[in-house]
């Protein structure tokens, strides 16, 4: 005879958990489908086994889609750079971004935005750029740590940047 | 003599002792890497690329300062045993040494600065000194990184920084690094604690010779890992004001309470070390640098007083295997090294026997 649902006790369990309580303790459940859905432990009908199918093979597609990506500079593939760590060219930052990012965010404590030194070369919009990063930082900072006089300090700063003109 | 033969003579500029915490601080190092724009990176040049970038240097640093009696190497034409030689005084990398295609370095005359063309990026600049003293070779970096700079254009991207081969370097491409002489930690059995908590903080932790090398002899090196996202100043000050420091502190703790509590285990850890250097016959390059840590506590600590640092310093250096063969003035193998060293700690710090 099966066992029937603690909740409902109508259909049959076939839904069979073990919680670990604050405690400690554990305790057993036993449930159907109907009620093991209600309560949010069960996929959906519609997620069945041909759409997370349908999903898996997407995301395989996209995984081959990005083994693929080609700088058209360098003709570096993504894949060549996951197998050997180094990239092709510079390019490859703005062709890989979409996958690149992520990892670079990574390996920099969730950076993704240059903090520092501006060649002198380069144009007054990358240097005025740089400059309002690094004004806006510090503002985060002063504010973290309560300091509202610096923090004003900062805000004027940053807007007389702002207005200067590009 | 040649210019190496000369430079294996002498201590580098940074094993002078000098400098703010050199007891435990041996060397603060900085490094950039830059890459040239309109040059793939260099896993995919021609060889006629490689000259190219590598004439674009040279002429460079030719055409300022840097180029004033600085010692300037053809990788591809130096002997292996200039190579490891330059690997052993801290002037070039192991990857650059046993790299391949055109590439050099341009040493200055004290060895306080070496600009490796061709390495992992285009240029590779880094400035070394003796003692804690990251933030006067940050302004002596940023000025040779300027002078460069006037002459060249850089991979520079607005958001993402100086583009470099390898992402980790992305962003400053700084690297600072430090190395620590670290005995009393290890003998109190406390390294693993200080080391792992180096490590949580986001900082790479490795031997003497860094990337891939074990750690011998209680010398550690601590560099920086994020290169995104924070200013060249700021990761300088967090190693100058907190991180070393802090490091620094523990080890002196450690050192006082070897001495007020195990006086005798430590002293008889330096006597055994002298005795040893001093009477060998053979001796292997792992061992003369763990001897060499506990002399160096001993006189650090002022338990041990008839070796100067200096002479210290000098052996430490010159019993490293390219060394040692250079001064011989042929290579050697194995066993002849061993005897050899050994000849040489006897004749430095054994008397007469």
């Amino acid at each position: 005879m099966p066992m029937l649902c603690q909740q409902c006790s109508q259909s049959s369990a076939t839904v069979h958990l073990t919680d670990v309580l604050p405690s400690g303790e554990k305790r057993e459940r036993h449930l159907c489908e109907t009620c093991a859905q209600q309560e949010g432990l069960l996929l959906k009908p519609q997620e069945g086994i041909a759409s997370i199918l349908e999903k898996f093979v997407k995301h395989g597609a996209t995984v081959q889609q990005a083994a693929n990506l080609r700088c058209p500079q360098c003709s570096t593939t993504w894949r060549e750079f996951r197998s050997q760590g180094v990239l092709g060219c510079p390019d490859d930052y703005e062709v890989f971004a979409e996958h690149l990012v992520p990892l670079i965010e990574r390996a920099h404590e969730g950076a993704s935005e240059h903090v520092g030194k501006v060649p002198a070369s380069s144009g007054d919009s990358a240097k005025r750029q740089a400059r309002l990063l690094k004004l806006r930082r510090e503002l985060n900072q002063a504010v973290e740590r309560e300091d509202y006089e610096r923090a004003a300090q900062l805000r004027d700063e940053i807007k007389a940047v702002e207005d200067e003109r590009p | 003599m040649s210019a190496l033969e000369d430079m294996a003579r002498r201590t580098g500029a940074w094993l002078s002792n000098v400098g703010p915490m050199s007891d435990v601080v041996i060397s603060s190092r900085i490094r950039l890497a830059r890459n040239l724009k309109g040059f793939p990176f260099l896993s995919k040049t021609s060889e006629t690329e490689r000259r190219e970038i590598y004439r674009t240097f040279s002429d460079r640093i030719g055409e300022t300062e840097l180029g004033n009696n600085c010692v300037f190497l053809d990788m591809s034409e130096s002997p292996p045993l200039d190579r490891e030689l330059l690997v052993e005084r801290h002037l070039i990398s192991r990857q650059h040494a046993d790299g391949e295609g055109c590439r050099g370095v341009a040493v200055s005359p004290g060895e306080e600065r070496a600009l490796m063309i061709n390495e992992e990026d285009h240029l590779r600049i880094q400035v070394l000194t003796s003692g804690l003293q990251l933030e006067a070779l940050w302004k002596e970096i940023d000025r040779v990184d300027n002078l460069i700079e006037e002459g060249v254009e850089y991979a520079f991207d607005p958001r993402l920084g100086y583009l470099t081969a390898c992402p980790t370097n992305v962003g400053t491409g700084i690297r600072v690094s430090v190395m620590l002489h670290l005995p009393a930690l290890k003998l109190t059995q406390e390294i693993d604690r200080v080391l792992r908590a180096t490590r949580d903080m986001r900082l790479a932790v490795r031997g003497l010779y860094g990337e891939g090398t074990e750690a011998i002899g209680d010398f550690f090196q601590v560099s920086n890992q994020t290169t995104l996202g924070k200013s060249e100043e700021e990761i300088v000050r967090e190693f100058t004001h907190d991180i070393i420091p802090q490091i620094v502190e523990y080890e002196l703790r450690a050192r006082d309470t070897l001495a007020s509590e195990r006086a005798y285990q430590l002293d008889d850890k330096v006597w055994r070390a002298v005795g040893i250097l001093g009477n060998a016959r053979s001796m292997s390059t792992e061992e003369s640098l763990l001897l060499l840590s506990h002399v160096r506590m001993g006189i650090n600590m002022g338990r041990y007083k008839s070796v100067d640092l200096n002479v210290l310093n000098e052996l430490f250096l010159q019993t490293q295997p390219a060394h040692l063969q250079k001064l011989h003035g042929s290579t050697l193998d194995g066993e002849s090294r061993r005897i050899l060293r050994a000849e040489y700690f006897r004749r430095r710090l054994g008397g007469n026997n």
